[in-house]
């Protein structure tokens, strides 16, 4: 039998105790930081979790000794930054199939500090080794962007309406006490920083931290023992494209967006008009444009002016990516689990920026440039 | 031209070979696939298209348009920023990943669109980079 929308719910939650520079945790305490903090949330022990997700070759086995878990189901995707939608929407198909009743997911990166990271060259025989990288890109800053000129020539999009994005994003980190920047911007600002890879500056482009989070996941009969306000999953969805971004499809549209995020509105059985909240994984400023479009909210070439004219900010119908997002909060390499985290936080009511009300909220997922894509459905009503 | 010794440099593998051998040859070479005609990149010995392997190489015009950019202004081993990394959209219809050469590397000078052609520049005894220059008759 399909699973239903609000079967599986997220019953713990929680980021690591610091974000930003945490120059006395490795990459594995930050995943084990996060996993405690969350266990407390849950009020559960290492020994109560049967399921172990994480991103990255040889990754569960390495979270679930250090935490002394002996899981009976583990998933190691790694897809990028949104490889923790693709763990819920496994996690929760697991659970449902039987094959665990309580699964964590852990994600920790020490990003800036760079203590024992999980390496990321790219190899010289590999496609993108032979295809790319001899042409000069150096990370995602310079790959990332490569699709925008492209998107702003073909639907006339300003350098001010781009710079809008940081501008607004900014506006709701300045109301989140864990937020890296918390000052206002505004477009002049942004169009004033410095050059990284044009068209995009500085404040176009995610920080670099360390942290990282953690769920637990759960049947919706088991989450309404557990402390906290059951956060159900109506729906998800998932899909990759290419690790190539100069061989992505179409240049104005991600087909690994439209392909997660239609899948994850149809799964939860919902429209666009029942969401509340919505955070949209933003490496760089032109994802959150992208993300309305390709999901839907906004038709081809509209998420220009929906941003602009303010449908975004504090207060407005659409509030989007209410931590800061990647450009604002944190951004520790793989930020899906932050986007996560604050849509967690939305529904149940608890986040710095809480915008009243909330019972959806829709977390949309990017992993390398474009390379793949998760959404996730949460709600505080089970249908 | 030349290129500043510390790029990159690509290791071809047996479905790419044909490739490389016809870059250092100054060949830029395509495949086609069999079922519909319809040419891909990167090589692979089947087609994207349908799973055929019924595929063969041939060699493109080597006439494209720009399509996309960024230009990098942080210092990367091997290039002088700033510098353009772009995507030609080729005649056939594939794109890829290139340096613009022969044009000032500002958005002024780098319009969408604009005609290019293949340039190969070596590298090494057995590899040639595919990059493009602004069209002559442009």
């Amino acid at each position: 039998m399909t699973i239903k929308p609000g079967e599986i719910a997220i019953v713990g939650a929680a980021e690591t105790t610091k974000l930003g520079a945490i120059p006395d945790m490795a990459q594995i305490m930050l995943h084990a930081d996060a996993a405690l903090n969350a266990m407390a949330d849950a009020g559960l022990k290492p020994s109560d979790i049967d399921g172990v997700a994480c991103v990255g070759q040889m990754m569960p086995q390495q979270v679930a000794h250090y935490l002394g878990i002996t899981p009976k189901w583990v998933d190691g995707t790694g897809v990028g930054g949104c490889s923790f939608m693709l763990h819920v929407r496994h996690a929760a198909a697991a659970i449902h199939a039987g094959y665990a009743k309580t699964i964590l997911i852990t994600h920790g990166e020490s990003g800036k500090s760079r203590i024992n990271p999980i390496p990321r060259p790219p190899e010289p025989q590999s496609l993108n080794g032979q295809f790319e990288a001899p042409f000069g890109p150096m990370g995602p800053p310079t790959l990332f962007p490569i699709p925008v000129l492209r998107y702003m020539k073909k639907f006339g999009v300003t350098h001010e309406q781009m710079a809008m994005v940081a501008v607004v994003q900014r506006e709701w980190a300045a109301k989140n006490p864990r937020a890296a920047f918390k000052d206002p911007i505004t477009v002049a600002d942004v169009l004033n920083s410095k050059m990284i890879a044009y068209p995009f500056r500085l404040l176009q482009c995610c920080l670099v931290t360390d942290g990282g989070g953690a769920l637990i996941l759960t049947s919706s009969e088991r989450a309404k023992d557990f402390p906290s306000k059951p956060c159900y999953i109506l729906g998800s969805g998932e899909s990759v494209e290419t690790t190539m971004v100069s061989q992505m499809e179409d240049f104005t549209s991600s087909r690994a967006f439209r392909v997660a995020g239609p899948e994850a509105f149809r799964s939860a059985g919902i429209k666009h008009s029942d969401v509340d909240h919505l955070m949209i994984y933003d490496a760089f400023a032109h994802l959150p444009m992208y993300g309305l479009e390709d999901l839907g909210f906004v038709g081809r070439g509209e998420a220009k002016d929906f941003i602009w004219e303010g449908n975004t900010r504090p207060g407005a119908k659409l509030p989007l990516n209410t931590n800061g997002g990647g450009l604002s909060y944190t951004h520790t390499g793989m930020y899906g689990m932050f986007a996560l985290q604050e849509s967690v936080r939305q529904v149940r009511g608890t986040a710095a920026a809480q915008v009243p009300g909330v019972k959806t909220s829709v977390a949309h997922g990017v992993g390398g440039m474009f390379s793949a894509s998760g959404t996730v459905i949460l709600s505080n009503q089970q249908p | 031209m030349t290129l500043e010794p510390g790029r990159p440099r690509p290791e071809p593998t047996p479905e790419t070979k044909h490739f490389w051998e016809g870059a250092k040859d100054g060949k830029l070479l395509l495949q086609r696939c069999g079922d519909t005609g319809k040419a891909y990149f990167p090589p692979r010995p089947f087609s994207p298209y349908t799973g055929t392997r019924n595929v063969e190489v041939f060699e493109a015009s080597g006439r494209g348009t720009l399509h996309s950019y960024v230009i990098h202004h942080r210092p990367v081993p091997g290039f002088k920023p700033p510098y353009a990394i772009a995507v030609v959209e080729l005649e056939e219809g594939p794109r890829m990943m290139t340096n613009i050469i022969d044009c000032p590397q500002t958005p002024e000078a780098l319009v969408l669109d604009m005609p290019l052609e293949v340039a190969f520049v070596p590298m090494d005894d057995s590899i040639s980079l595919p990059l493009f220059r602004p069209s002559k008759g442009a």
